[in-house]
């Protein structure tokens, strides 16, 4: 039986004495006229709990309580997979309890949040678990009743049998139970019988976040902890000299150390520090290439023009397609460097006892943070346990460990336990970011405008592979040549929401407009004439998208967005398959007072089933919002390795009067679950800015959309029509 | 280092801290009333507000010596079990994604709907601007707000 939480609830409580009530709630929360009723704490449940797998407890009394392996970043998972697993249980979800997992190796694997994976990689596992649990105490009733199995029925919970009138609740038989073994095998519900998948259920965390209780990292406090802030080098730079004399100076600083090209504060409290960083003099040295923006747009023209390209994907002849063609359309996209800035800023918990680490905070990779902890110190892993609170948002960020390593530093000089804590400023100038990019795309059409030959040529930094070469149009074009060029930056860079594909989605979707309107198509016709080809025939190798499922999302969007059939607004569409999932938009504007008013956007999401519609809906209007936000805004430029923002107040993120309506819609196409953390933001830049050139015939080929020359001469803004 | 005598949530607080030192790291640090959120740290995003005397304040640039006598208000102390009319409109609405910006978004919604009862969208859109919300969960900020007016 595992424990999971318990020391370090401890914890948080002791510092949060001054609350009332527990950290562990019953769900009758949530209908608060309902008389009160004791609710045994999950600390009291798991006391006399059996554990039936990794991800199941049951106690004597009834209660449920489900482990949510993944870390929760606010999509949700801590809710949907535990509806799973309750489902195939046939659990009363009042009776369910939720607890996040600690790091366990042994008892799950692909233990992270990223690439919206864990809802397809999970899928039958949790449902085993929940049915394999189900098998034994049915099997349990059935040998305490004396009467066949097949007979039971389990609903809500409770245990019956029709024949003898028998019926209890699961508690009554989980000693039984335990005692058996689980089924190797086990019959899975039918989906048109779920009860609690596809239903609207509310976030199991909701009572804590909406009174304020601890529970993400940065509420993390032990007695005698220490906190710690850090002042980072630019990027390319190394420390030549240190002067920590006045910071030194400040009441409440305990010492100031230097490890790698990092110098840390450490005091008993955060703000002496936030004072104490700015008094430390660091000298630098270069020690690689220390880069501005400036040199970023020189890098891209180099390497565009003559740039050694790796060959991605060839199909047919693309040299003499477009030798051929009746016509040739081009264009280059560019987009900036964006931080992630998570509202909980990156901080960890960390105390090195000797060989062993405890480390406690908000992580997307646990696993990484005890590998990458355990490599600094010569440890071997399994000295290090790693607790995963709530994090405050992630968008990728939270996949590096650097910020956990750290505290691990810092708490090795100190002897102690450490916090460590990022500024706002330390966020969006240490950061690990979405890197620029620049592509050039070029079509050519035969004389009926039908798309022959297709080129994509990106210039990457530390991206690996810019492009996504088995994604459409690949498959629907005879001539295709894609090829990536990569740039090694010394500026850190990372996984950022839709990596790669959210801004390639946007510069793709707007060029195939370019290319529709050249061909003087429909852009929503052009793109189903593409996609039945890449159906019913198909061009070159391995697709990673299904066409059919494609054209469902692109053909419901243009009937749900009315496209083309509304004389009050000008439409951009765009569509888009990552991450398993395949959305399409439609972007509604309004020109008012001589600027573009984006009034609506329509999206039509393939997902396969739907295990949350909240859930689901929070992440395709959440990822919308994200994608038209940094479209909009989002620019993040580098003048000798250091961000010229700061902060908010220069870097700018939407806010609320910015967002318009979203229309959300689904397609059941009958496949299993897809995760949809990512998929719904790609398209969104394509649909708003195809909608713009619709208004304006400006067309937007660089983010982001208010700093460009286009619309040097009129208002360019979005906002609530 | 100088002693504070502090109002918060009808409870009187002592602290010993340096006089420039944010309200919001008093209560975080201080007194582990860690509801109240640090993020941008210079009045930008709203994760801080707290309630002086009912109106809407980012804590992490008020000094504690600028409190004074004024009755502080908290997330942690907005009710008795989370049964204010914001917080569950919050919960039927079901607003959150990550959450972490929730507690401000709440205390802001709480004092704008003291001054004004009954309020256009458009309103809600202006008093909700100074809260930014990464994960983009303005549609259920606006929705809650809205229904928590319908209900107080």
């Amino acid at each position: 039986m595992s424990t999971l939480t318990k020391a370090s609830r401890r914890d948080f409580l002791k510092i949060a004495s001054t609350t009332a009530g527990g950290l562990f709630i019953g769900f009758n929360w949530f209908s608060c006229d309902s008389p009160k009723v004791e609710v045994l704490s999950t600390e009291e449940i798991l006391s006399q709990a059996k554990s039936f797998n990794s991800y199941l407890s049951i106690s004597p009394t009834g209660d449920v309580v489900i482990y949510s392996p993944n870390p929760e970043l606010g999509q949700n998972i801590k809710t949907s997979f535990p509806m799973v697993v309750a489902e195939e249980l046939e659990a009363d979800w009042e009776k369910v309890r939720v607890v996040q997992a600690n790091l366990d190796p042994a008892k799950y694997d692909r233990q992270l949040t990223g690439g919206s994976g864990a809802m397809p990689h999970s899928w039958e596992r949790l449902r085993k678990a929940g049915a394999t649990a189900k098998f034994v105490l049915v099997a349990a009733a059935a040998k305490t009743w004396n009467v066949p199995a097949s007979e039971i029925k389990v609903e809500k919970g409770i245990i019956s049998h029709e024949g003898t009138g028998k019926k209890g609740h699961f508690g009554e038989f989980v000693a039984e139970a335990s005692t058996m073994t689980a089924p190797e095998e086990v019959t899975l519900k039918d989906k048109k019988d779920f009860k609690i998948i596809g239903t609207p259920v509310k976030n199991v965390d909701s009572k804590e976040m909406y009174t304020g209780q601890p529970m993400y990292g940065l509420d993390f406090y032990r007695e005698g902890m220490l906190h710690a802030m850090i002042q980072r080098a630019p990027f390319g730079m190394k420390i030549k000299s240190v002067d920590d004399s006045a910071a030194r100076g400040v009441t409440g600083v305990k010492d100031v150390i230097t490890f790698g090209t990092s110098v840390a504060v450490v005091g008993t409290s955060t703000w002496p520090l936030l004072k104490a960083k700015k008094l430390i003099r660091v000298e630098y040295e270069p020690e690689g290439a220390v880069e501005s923006s400036a040199d970023h747009d020189r890098i891209f023209k180099e390497l565009l023009a003559t740039g050694k390209a790796e060959i991605k994907r060839e199909n047919g002849d693309v040299a003499s397609a477009f030798k051929n063609a009746a016509q040739v359309v081009s264009a280059e996209y560019q987009c900036p460097f964006l931080a992630h800035s998570p509202m909980e800023p990156e901080n960890f918990f960390a105390h090195v006892k000797g060989d062993k680490v405890e480390l406690i905070g908000p992580t997307q990779t646990p696993d990484r943070a005890r590998q990458e902890t355990a490599t600094l110190l010569g440890i071997p892993p399994e000295n290090v346990t790693v607790e995963i609170t709530r994090l405050g948002g992630g968008f990728g960020r939270r996949l590096r460990a650097d910020y956990v390593v750290e505290a691990v530093e810092v708490s090795r000089a100190m002897n102690a336990p450490v916090k460590v804590t990022w500024s706002r400023e330390d966020e969006l100038t240490g950061g690990a970011y979405r890197p620029a990019v620049r592509y050039r795309f070029e079509a050519a059409l035969d004389a009926t405008g039908n798309m022959v030959g297709y080129k994509l040529r990106g210039v990457g930094m530390n991206a690996g592979n810019c492009t996504r070469e088995n994604n459409f149009p690949a498959g629907a074009v005879e001539n295709v040549l894609i090829e990536s060029i990569e740039h090694k930056s010394t500026i850190t860079t990372n996984a950022w929401r839709a990596p790669i594909t959210n801004f390639l989605a946007y510069a793709e979707q707007s060029f195939m407009d370019e290319v529709a309107l050249a061909a003087k198509k429909d852009p929503v016709q052009f793109r189903l004439e593409l996609l039945q080809k890449a159906k019913t025939s198909p061009v070159g190798g391995e697709l990673g998208y299904d066409a059919d499922r494609m054209i469902g999302v692109v053909k419901t969007a243009a009937e749900k967005s009315n496209w083309g059939k509304n004389p009050d607004v000008k439409q951009g569409f765009s569509v888009y398959f990552s991450h398993r999932s395949y959305v399409a938009q439609v972007a509604d504007i309004a020109m008012e007072g001589g600027s573009p008013v984006l009034k609506k956007v329509t999206a039509v999401t393939d997902c396969g089933m739907v295990v949350n519609p909240t859930g689901a809906n929070h992440q395709v209007r959440g990822g919308i919002v994200d994608g038209m936000g940094h479209a909009m805004y989002g620019n993040l430029t580098f003048e000798n390795g250091v961000p010229k923002q700061k902060n908010f107040d220069s870097y700018r993120l939407i806010r609320m009067k910015e967002v318009p309506e979203i229309d959300v819609h689904y397609v059941d196409s009958g496949f299993d679950p897809t995760g949809l953390g990512e998929p719904a933001l790609p398209p969104t830049g394509g649909a708003i800015a195809n909608a713009i050139f619709s208004a304006t015939g400006r067309r937007l080929r660089s983010q982001p959309f208010i700093e460009q020359k286009e619309f040097s001469d009129i208002k360019l803004e979005i906002r609530r029509g | 280092m100088a002693n504070f005598n502090l109002k918060i949530n009808g409870k009187t607080h002592t602290v010993d801290v340096e006089d420039d030192t944010p309200l919001l790291w008093v209560l975080r640090d201080h007194l582990g009333l860690v509801g109240t959120k640090f993020s941008c740290g210079i009045a930008q995003c709203g994760a801080c507000t707290v309630h002086l005397n009912g109106n809407s304040t980012f804590s992490c640039v008020t000094p504690v010596s600028s409190v004074g006598n004024a009755e502080v208000t908290t997330i942690e102390g907005l009710s008795e079990d989370g049964n204010h009319p914001v917080q569950k409109a919050w919960a039927e609405v079901d607003v959150a994604q990550c959450g972490y910006c929730q507690a401000g978004q709440i205390m802001n919604a709480a004092a704008f709907l003291n001054e004004n009862s009954n309020p256009t969208m458009e309103e809600i859109d202006n008093a909700m601007n100074r809260n930014i919300c990464r994960c983009g969960t303005y549609h259920k900020i606006r929705e809650a707000v809205a229904l928590a007016a319908k209900t107080k």
